[in-house]
């Protein structure tokens, strides 16, 4: 409160003091550091304690109602990661999958923030499409999986487009929502500037209903990978589903975390693609904060 | 009027800005407005039967509780709402809509939150073509009118409300308009700030000449700012008084202790008194 008073009272002259450096700076700088510390060792220790439970849970058969008879132990599965790892094959599959994920997840976005955008903005696009949405959001995509094997052509084509299922519809609901959160003043003010309507939707309604759409866009790509899977186990040759899946059909049960593990790691890692790529986009909100 | 103008003659400075036009500019003109909002039974009349003539260069404040119409008479001169009858006139040309021709300041939380103090203000003249070098160069000279320049880069949210509406007031006037209108911009402010807001307002005005309507609740505030004052009285709004304040400008807080500005204060008050008696009694009739 002070320092805004004095700010405001220094106005005309050319001034903010620039943020005081005091002796305490280094302090919290090595206070800061020993917290990540400590956070770091707590998140590896909590791992580490999972890791010697699934061990010994293998090690003496453990047989609770959940049976860990046929459980791969963590040695088991950490040399079949290993013999994978130096496996071409291995990464066939890896690539198929994100080739598929990455074709179905971008048509995805276009066409989602494209429908979202004109569902919030234009009445008439509203009341041609939200019928459909309605009535066929609550189907999952994995619900459309023997249907798409039906209608596409080609098995590729019916995975990519359950892929592209799951993702369309969190993108096209959140952008729908984020153009309707848009605030009316700064319409108001965008008008009173001089903007057209073309201006104002670019330069006013996209941007602000961009953190909604990064919303969408980050639930999206979870239950892409989701419909991924399930498209993969269902149907098909390659891909890291179905690498999953023939590893228990086969009996080849280190296999299945193998496949388990890629999944959580890639999964994880297009999650935070997408939020890295949005960061720029969404860099004044992390300021306004 | 013009003995007003005589009376108090305003600071003459030369605006060092990039202003283009030489004529005098901003003449209001309002014809027997009525603003109905809704229709058939529902309808109400928001204001009802105003004229005013507001001249170039005029500093205007419109005086009333809230609920009077004040806003939405400020709106039908920024364009925002269409006149149910009657004529807006400015410059003796209908309004059209809003435009950058009636700069408008809002009361609060009206800046792009995306976009960089320079780049705000920097908007109107982006939307009308200009390059982002010229528009930002531009920008950078209304930052520096209003003492801003030191916060150019930062993001509106990082600001405190006063400062915020500094970066709203050289946005408006950045598209040099002829006329400035502002709704109750000080009204969210605390009192200290507000105070200090309102000088800078007028020093700003001394500079850049507009015509500026001012909509605010607070008589203070009004005596403080305007040459004129329109006092105005709800359901359905109406002026019921139009008083000169005849105080010598440049104007500083000192004055408001002064007897003059009292006495001044004291006849509004009197007038205001007087005349929403009349009103009240007027409705309940």
């Amino acid at each position: 409160m002070s320092s805004r008073t004095t700010t405001e009272i220094a106005f005309g002259a050319a001034a903010e003091a620039s943020r005081p450096r005091n002796a305490g700076f280094a302090l919290a700088m090595n206070r800061a550091l020993i917290e990540k510390a400590k956070l770091w060792l707590s998140r590896l220790l909590t791992l580490a304690i999972g890791l010697v439970f699934w061990h010994l849970a293998t090690k003496y058969r453990l047989d609770a109602y959940i049976r860990f008879e046929n459980v791969p132990s963590p040695k088991q599965v950490g040399a079949a990661l290993w013999t994978h790892l130096g496996d071409p094959r291995f990464y066939v599959h890896i690539g198929v999958s994100l080739r598929r994920i990455l074709t179905g997840y971008v048509l995805a976005t276009l066409l989602g923030i494209g429908i979202g955008l004109a569902m919030g903005r234009s009445w008439l696009a509203r009341s041609l499409i939200d019928p459909y949405i309605e009535f066929l959001r609550p189907i999952p995509a994995v619900g459309w999986i023997p249907l798409a094997i039906l209608m596409w052509p080609t098995e590729e084509s019916s995975i990519v487009y359950i892929t592209f299922l799951g993702a369309l519809f969190p993108i096209v609901l959140n952008t729908v929502h984020g153009v309707e959160q848009t605030p009316e003043v700064l319409v108001r003010a965008a008008r009173s500037l001089g903007a057209s309507r073309a201006q104002i939707f670019i330069h006013i309604v996209i941007p602000a209903a961009l953190p909604s759409i990064a919303t969408g866009l980050a639930i999206g790509m979870g239950v892409s990978w989701f419909s991924l899977l399930a498209g993969e186990i269902i149907s098909g040759q390659y891909g890291i589903g179905y690498f999953t899946w023939s590893a228990y059909s086969l009996i080849n049960y280190p296999d299945i975390v193998v496949g388990m593990l890629a999944i959580g790691v890639l999964g994880a890692f297009s999650t935070w693609a997408v939020r890295a790529l949005l960061f720029p986009l969404l860099a004044w909100q992390k300021a306004s904060r | 009027m013009l003995e007003r103008l005589i009376q108090c003659p305003r600071v003459a400075q030369p605006p060092p800005l990039t202003t283009g036009s030489a004529a005098p500019q901003g003449e209001v003109s309002i014809e027997k407005v009525d603003v109905v909002f809704g229709q058939g039974n529902e309808a109400h009349a928001a204001v009802t039967d105003i004229t005013i003539h507001i001249a170039a260069g005029e500093f205007v404040c419109l005086l009333g509780p809230s609920g009077c119409g004040k806003s939405t008479l400020l709106n039908s001169i920024a364009g925002f709402v269409k006149p149910t009858r009657g004529h807006v006139l400015i410059d003796g040309q209908p309004v059209d809509g809003p435009g950058p021709g009636q700069g408008m300041v809002f009361q609060q939380y009206s800046l792009f939150p995306w976009k960089t103090v320079i780049d705000n203000v920097a908007f109107g003249p982006r939307m009308h073509g200009r390059s982002r070098a010229e528009a930002r160069s531009l920008a950078g000279e209304y930052l520096d009118l209003v003492g801003l320049s030191n916060v150019a880069k930062r993001y509106p949210a990082t600001l405190s409300g006063g400062m915020q509406q500094r970066v709203g007031i050289a946005r408006a006037l950045v598209n040099q308009p002829r006329l400035l209108v502002m709704d109750e911009p000080f009204g969210a402010l605390d009192a200290q700030t507000r105070a200090i807001m309102q000088e800078n307002l007028l020093h700003i005005w001394s500079r850049i000449g507009t015509t500026v309507v001012f909509v605010t609740h607070d008589i203070d505030e009004a005596v403080f700012m305007a040459d004129r004052v329109l006092v105005m009285s709800a359901g359905p709004g109406r002026i019921i008084a139009d008083i000169a304040i005849e105080l010598s400008r440049p104007r500083h807080r000192d004055i408001t202790t002064e007897d003059a500005f009292i006495h001044i204060k004291r006849q509004c008050l009197d007038i205001i008194n007087v005349e929403s008696r009349k009103a009240f009694e007027r409705q309940n009739y």
